[in-house]
């Protein structure tokens, strides 16, 4: 019998965290901030959101370790997918930047 | 009830997982966990491909964010509904559930009709899977492939939701259909959490 062990905790003001955090994200695009700092802003957001559906909606501040751990793996194996494509990136980024350059050199002369 | 419930409590302390109930739940975290790392390696294949390109298209002056906006805030009104379905079920109120999972369904049905809507929308001003008239063709492909396999995933919810609520319907208990509905949920709260990312990342960023 798995009812009344669940303290249910009060879903409607995550609701409206969760509105007022999408509203707050879409009035940070318009800002005029640095795009990095928009980026890093949205990412937080994001993140935040996300943390707020996974702990009251999803129960996990309420669960086991066990299901702690479970959830947190993709996380790390995210963060680590990251680092493994960061060096592609770099390498393609520079020949791109190269090859532009290169084509654009001849068509000035 | 309450009595059981008691007992309940008193002999599951946080570190024993292995009842039925949570048997069914480790199980779906994990199938969860398995898809987040494939949803993880879309985004970050997305933004690899982004940041290497030279002339990706600015996604929020292209896409265009209203509708979207609307269709997340959809998603978050289901997850309500969804978490309240629970909460009546809990109380022992059936019917209540139920309306609360169709309404949850209903929610689910109507986001994929939304995107349906923007992506006949966006097919029109010339986005397609090979190409698109402002930049970098693999905007087009990343899009639909992102935003294709989130839709599926809800699509697939709004089947599994109507099933649990068939289940529901079934079971004269209440409570005998708890754990099913809590599952369910897990499952549906991770496609709003899914695309909560997607809309940062593929929309807004």
């Amino acid at each position: 019998m798995a009812t009344g062990e669940h303290k249910h905790p009060n879903y409607m003001a995550i609701f409206w965290y969760l509105a007022i955090l999408t509203v707050v994200e879409i009035a940070v695009i318009y800002t005029p901030l640095a795009k990095f700092t928009i980026g890093v802003l949205l990412c937080a957001l994001a993140l935040g959101k996300a943390a707020l559906v996974a702990m009251y909606f999803m129960h996990l501040k309420f669960e086991t370790r066990t299901l702690g751990m479970v959830a947190v793996t993709p996380l790390l194996i995210a963060t680590l997918l990251v680092f493994v494509l960061l060096p592609d990136g770099f390498a393609v980024m520079k020949r791109t930047v190269g090859v532009k350059a290169a084509t654009t050199e001849p068509a000035k002369h | 009830m309450s009595q059981a419930a008691a007992v309940h409590g008193a002999v599951e302390p946080a570190e024993s997982p292995l009842t039925p109930e949570s048997w069914g739940k480790l199980g779906m975290w994990i199938f969860l966990a398995g898809d987040a790392v494939g949803f993880g390696t879309l985004l970050a294949g997305y933004g690899a491909m982004r940041a290497t390109s030279a002339d990706w298209p600015s996604p929020y002056e292209v896409l265009g964010i209203n509708l979207t906006a609307l269709m997340t805030f959809l998603l978050i009104c289901s997850s309500v509904t969804m978490v309240k379905a629970l909460e009546w079920l809990g109380k022992g109120d059936k019917i209540r559930a139920q309306k609360y999972l169709f309404y949850t369904a209903l929610g689910g049905a109507i986001f994929v009709s939304l995107q349906a809507y923007e992506w006949t929308h966006l097919m029109h001003r010339g986005l397609h899977i090979n190409g698109n008239p402002w930049g970098a063709s693999l905007f087009g492909t990343s899009f639909f492939l992102v935003t294709g396999f989130h839709g599926l995933h809800v699509t697939g919810g709004v089947i599994y939701l109507l099933s649990i609520l068939r289940v529901v319907a079934r079971r004269p208990a209440p409570e005998a259909s708890y754990n099913a509905v809590e599952i369910a949920g897990l499952y549906w709260h991770f496609v709003d959490l899914v695309w909560i990312m997607v809309f940062t990342f593929m929309y807004l960023l």
